[in-house]
């Protein structure tokens, strides 16, 4: 391990840091002109968050990426496509993409649940809420929704349907599910759209959509290659409506179990 | 320091445990769909701690600094009572977190370069350069204005839901609109404003000023700045590419 990559990524991280610190520090000095209680605390706080985030920066630079990266390329390679696929013919069959589809899901599922920025808002919610919304619930319908979501983007770029599509059919699904899910949920729903795709997720599915879109044939990683990230955007919303409707129905239908209990009691 | 060790002892034991899917994946795939073995082990296994440790550090920062200071600043702008000071802080944290984020320097530098490639715009490093530069312009006003409506919002107590179904409804307009080459850029650069350090100080505004004010609940009005933040750059987006054409 290279001490100066630390150090550069350190260095990469404050100068991060500085707007932030900037805009905080300007209204805290200019307008609100108060006391922060226990400011030493706080900035600890910000050292190790700006500590602990070089680290795991320079961890998956320096581990995760490289392989994950070659990953991507080595299962959207022609030579593996060919290898497992059925027949040799020259048009592109969506079947012979099956590893990928797998890789999608499983990689989207696995980086969300690691996603820093998720963490954050989900110990928020279970905090605020007071338990009523649980965190890892929450955390794993969102990495089931970015998990679908990449798997049927990977598919989308392999078969070569328009995006726009797919994510108006999305947003479509979403203003349903609105309608009926519980008032509680949807704007950390809605929020958990925004806060899915961020630092661990975003290399390693950029890299895998500009691998498919410059192997499949026909597909130019130009204008094929994007639209992941927005597949990984809509779906958890939907997971998360999901999830919150699956726990409303099951504890109504045993409420009124309950009920019939009591009736028959 | 004995309480901060256990404290980091206890999390740690958390990373560890959401950060082992991802090792699990790749040393599926590797080893056994690619069959291959894992390219330097040392190296990797060192990443993976310093992955974890920096993980576990990362969430007792935010307990101990972002969180507080999040809620600190929401309370006290309350207090206060000017929501126009309040409304120039959305605006300036939305913009100012935005505007350097590395992710989008990326986002937009690779967007000019498939723009120039689908003769979009002119493939010189002057207009490339441009280009980026107002994709990366209009991505930071559309997040500022975002965070500012969503304070708004929680002040005013209005629904979210409609608010952002009538986004989406605005974006499925553009889209039909918009020029081809920016649909794709647009709608991922939905996903990469936010980074993992202005999320969670803006959750704790929303959570901490919803807080603050009568009659809110944190839960229902206190979330949904990001939802804001992630949906108006796409809108905005097109809408440069729309001026653009």
């Amino acid at each position: 391990m290279s001490i100066q990559a630390l150090l550069a990524m350190l260095g990469q991280t404050l100068i991060d840091v500085v707007p932030i610190a900037a805009v905080l520090i300007g209204f805290q000095v200019l307008i609100l002109r108060r006391r922060i209680p226990d400011l030493g605390r706080v900035l600890l706080g910000f050292v190790y968050v700006i500590v602990g985030l070089s680290l795991f920066l320079q961890g998956l630079e320096q581990a995760l990426f490289p392989l994950g990266k070659l990953m991507a390329a080595q299962l959207t390679d022609p030579a593996f496509i060919a290898s497992s696929a059925s027949n040799l013919i020259n048009s592109v069959r969506w079947q012979d993409y099956l590893w990928v589809y797998v890789f999608a899901f499983m990689i989207g599922f696995a980086t969300t649940i690691a996603e820093p920025s998720l963490i954050a808002v989900s110990m928020k919610a279970e905090d605020v809420s007071g338990g009523a919304i649980n965190s890892t619930g929450l955390r794993l319908s969102v990495a089931l929704g970015v998990a679908v979501g990449i798997a049927l983007g990977t598919w989308r770029i392999v078969i070569g349907a328009p995006l726009q599509n797919f994510i108006i059919a999305g947003y479509v699904v979403v203003i349903i599910q609105t309608i009926f899910a519980p008032r509680i949920i949807i704007a950390l729903a809605y929020d958990s759209g925004g806060v899915t795709t961020s630092t661990v997720t975003v290399p390693l599915v950029a890299a895998l959509g500009l691998g498919l879109a410059s192997n499949v044939p026909g597909r130019s990683p130009m204008l094929d290659g994007f639209g992941l990230i927005a597949f990984a955007s809509v779906f958890p919303i939907i997971a998360v409506l999901a999830y919150a409707q699956i726990i409303d129905w099951w504890s109504r239908r045993a409420r009124r179990f309950n009920t019939a209990l009591d009736d028959t009691a | 320091m004995g309480r901060q060790l256990r404290m980091f002892l206890v999390t740690m034991r958390g990373s560890a445990r959401d950060l082992s899917p991802i090792f699990l994946v790749v040393a599926f795939f590797q080893l056994i769909v690619l069959g291959q073995p894992i390219p330097d082990f040392g190296n990797l296994l060192v990443g993976a701690l310093l992955v974890m440790v920096g993980l576990t550090l990362f969430v007792m920062g935010l307990e101990l600094g972002l969180f507080p200071i999040g809620e600190t600043m929401a309370h006290d702008f309350a207090q206060k009572g000017s929501v126009f000071w309040l409304l120039v802080f959305g605006f300036a944290l939305g913009f100012g977190t935005t505007v350097a984020e590395p992710a989008l320097i990326a986002v937009a530098d690779e967007a000019s370069r498939v723009a120039a490639a689908s003769e979009f715009i002119a493939a010189d490093a002057d207009s490339m350069a441009s280009y980026a530069n107002g994709l990366r312009l209009s991505v930071a006003l559309s997040v500022g204005l975002a965070i500012m409506v969503g304070v708004l919002r929680i002040i005013k107590g209005w629904p979210l839901h409609w608010l952002i179904i009538s986004g989406y409804l605005a974006v499925v307009i553009m889209t039909s609109f918009a020029p081809k080459e920016i649909i794709g850029i647009a709608y991922d650069s939905g996903g990469v404003t936010t980074s993992t350090i202005t999320v969670p100080l803006v959750a704790a505004l929303g959570v901490g000023l919803a807080a603050s004010i009568k009659g809110r609940n944190p839960v229902v009005d206190g979330f949904g700045l990001i939802a804001f933040a992630s949906l108006t750059p796409m809108f905005f987006v097109m809408a440069y590419g729309i001026a653009l054409s």
